[in-house]
């Protein structure tokens, strides 16, 4: 017996320690401790705030999308359900103020018109080249899958928003580079993006630089997942289901074994 | 086995089952005799199975939504995450899926090393699980490198140059490889065609595995054989395909847990940012479930020697069965050995964690410490132990220790 529950002790130990293993080989590299946020889409039932990403839309529309693009979104994603969830209308007209390249037409010739839902976000540059040219030699990264591409995800596009500072003393810094605590080597080639007012937010809420940092991180998390709500949804259900049929299947289970005669 | 004494109650079943023994064979997996003293790792045949049917029916799906080509892989996966109906539950269970067949598949093969499983008579059916699980690194390996994000392609670059280091035939091998000069559109496309493919030699061998299984039957925590059919064995069904669907069950609730609330952290951010030729990631890592292998890999300052060593490293596992020569299986039994089984998991866990560290300074020193313990434990260890070692005695039958168990906690009241 005694053996047993030794065994077992040992076999849960590295067990255990497998898991930890597998969750810390992924986060191995994690150097400076980021800004940390209580975002409301985090946990199993987080959800957005839908006038936070509302607000995000306006600070990314106004201030990143000059030179960040997003190309993997349609002007039809910020009516869709767990998005910022804008009216039909709203979103008709937002796709309207952009003027989008279409064609060729009869004449075989390029024409723009206005936007429609269902075209995809206006680019702020033809090409990679052009927006790397544009933009001191290095290229603003595309924001459609962001979130997702950073390890800290959330918390490190915040704390880069928030992390810009005045450089150490003996800290060189050349021209067109910019001192952020929480950029690998502490170097970004963005200036300061938002600054206290640098919107005007439509529903009146105060436009702190933490407010628009907050506002357009969520948007961005998003826009890189935007079926967080739909997933948190399901997968409530789906473990609520499977925890009750594994007590059946349990219960059953002891059921049938008891019938076994253990001198046999 | 009782599958030839089986007769269909019905005509048209004996008919049938006289020209196609399908009923007999279903008849032989009811009553198919097995120890009843199986613990819960025992249930990681079935949850393996589960896995493999699960891949490839996500795959299937996946597959008629993405596109293998290097300017529209990245996209076409996105394109599955947004816009295809519940496409992001398909591609997080493939995605994670792969992660959960592995560390089931890594239980499965330490209950077997633990309980000498790969013993005789059951060799042939260690040999067919080796290839598997060579095959599923493989199959593993090329499905990683199609979303062609940045780990993708730098994965499947460093992967593929190993076999550059083949002497004089590496470099044309390698191109033929390739179908070019580098890692670019045919590489994904031959991925693509061959990750479709692979799946289904594995169940085919998994079908081999199963039917080698069934000849000697299981293996049982005391690793004695079970002399009469009838004394200590229940039939499969219903007792073990239902502690199977409970294990299985529970196995689903972790499973699920990571692909509903945390579905990308077994996954490496920059494989979201598309392959890009011109920029090299800071640390080329692959997947947590072949770490211990590339810090093998990694651990030889020649490259030819590294791509050796990781061949031996898994070769040696064929001859398994023959270094340890040990008549007793179950470590339960085998004082020395049991200690060297957990020295072996320690080390494999090493090596795991140094395969994610830069192969520098004191990580490499241990990788190699690590390394050379791997083989050494095969080497050296297992035959020695098996030599010298002095061993429990065994029960008289698997239903004995269950006796003397409640006979001695009957002279503790």
């Amino acid at each position: 017996m005694f053996q047993n529950k030794f065994l077992y002790f040992k076999a849960n130990l590295a067990f255990s320690l497998f898991f930890l293993f597998i969750i810390s080989s992924t986060n191995l590299f994690a150097d400076t401790e980021l800004l940390k946020v209580n975002w409301k889409f985090q946990g199993i039932t987080g959800k957005f705030d839908r006038s936070s990403l509302q607000r995000g839309y306006q600070v990314y529309n106004e201030v990143c999308s000059s030179c960040h693009s997003m190309r993997l979104l349609s002007y039809r994603n910020l009516g869709e359900k767990g998005g910022p969830e804008f009216s039909a209308d709203q979103v008709k007209a937002i796709a309207a103020t952009f003027e989008v390249t279409d064609g060729p037409d009869n004449q075989g010739e390029m024409f723009t018109r206005p936007g429609k839902p269902s075209d995809k976000f206006v680019l702020p540059y033809p090409n990679v080249q052009a927006s790397t040219a544009a933009n001191g030699g290095a290229y603003p990264p595309d924001m459609s899958v962001l979130v997702k591409a950073r390890k800290g995800g959330a918390n490190y596009i915040y704390s880069v928003l928030m992390g810009y500072d005045e450089p150490p003393q003996d800290f060189k810094l050349e021209e067109g580079v910019y001192y952020n605590k929480y950029m690998d080597g502490n170097k970004i080639k963005m200036s300061k993006p938002l600054l206290d007012g640098s919107v005007d937010y439509v529903d009146g809420t105060n436009a702190t630089e933490d407010q628009m940092a907050k506002d357009v991180t969520v948007f961005l998390t998003w826009a890189a997942d935007p079926h967080l709500e739909a997933r948190h949804k399901t997968g409530v259900k789906v473990l609520i289901f499977l925890i009750i049929l594994t007590g059946l299947v349990y219960l059953s289970m002891k059921r049938l074994w008891s019938r076994i005669d253990p001198e046999v | 086995m009782s599958d030839h004494t089986y007769t269909p109650s019905s005509k048209f079943g004996k008919w049938f089952n006289d020209r196609l023994p399908l009923l007999s064979l279903s008849a032989h997996f009811r009553e198919y005799p097995t120890p009843k003293n199986l613990n819960y790792w025992w249930t990681f045949g079935a949850i393996l199975t589960f896995c493999l049917v699960a891949q490839i029916a996500t795959g299937i799906v996946l597959a008629m939504h993405y596109v293998a080509h290097a300017d529209l892989a990245f996209d076409s996966i996105e394109h599955i995450m947004r816009d295809v109906n519940y496409g992001w539950l398909l591609r997080y269970l493939h995605s994670n899926g792969s992660s959960m067949f592995f560390l089931a598949v890594y239980v499965h093969i330490f209950r077997s090393l633990f309980y000498g499983s790969h013993k005789s008579p059951r060799e042939i059916i260690w040999i067919l699980g080796v290839l598997i699980y060579i095959l599923m690194m493989a199959t593993a390996f090329m499905g990683y490198v199609l979303p062609w994000g940045q780990m993708s392609f730098w994965a499947a670059t460093v992967i593929t140059n190993l076999f550059t280091a083949i002497p004089l035939i590496g470099e044309s091998i390698t191109t033929w490889f390739w179908g070019g000069y580098a890692v670019d559109n045919p590489t994904l496309n031959r991925f693509y065609s061959l990750h479709y493919l692979v799946p289904f030699l594995i169940l085919g061998l998994v079908i081999l595995h199963i039917w080698a299984l069934h000849v000697p039957g299981n293996n049982n925590p005391t690793g004695i054989e079970i002399k009469q059919p009838s004394k200590g064995t229940i039939p499969f069904h219903p007792h073990i395909t239902i502690k199977d669907l409970f294990a299985l069950l529970v196995f689903l609730i972790i499973f699920l847990g990571f692909v509903f609330f945390s579905p990308d952290v077994l996954g490496h951010p920059d494989n979201y940012i598309p392959a890009n030729p011109m920029v090299t990631p800071y640390h080329i890592v692959p997947e947590w479930y072949l770490l211990p292998f590339y810090a093998i890999l990694r651990s030889v300052p020649d490259k030819l020697g590294g791509v050796v060593l990781l061949f031996a490293s898994l070769l040696i596992l064929l001859a398994l069965p023959w270094l340890d020569r040990s008549k007793v299986r179950s470590a339960v039994f085998r004082p020395i050995y049991k200690q060297f089984f957990w020295l072996f998991v320690i080390d494999i866990l090493v090596l795991g964690y140094m395969g994610a560290m830069p192969a520098e300074g004191t990580y490499l020193l241990i990788a190699r410490i690590g390394t050379a313990y791997y083989f050494l434990h095969f080497l050296i260890i297992l035959p020695f132990v098996s030599l010298v070692e002095k061993t429990d005695p065994l029960p008289a039958s698997i239903s004995e220790p269950v006796l003397t168990e409640k006979d001695k906690s009957d002279v503790s009241e």
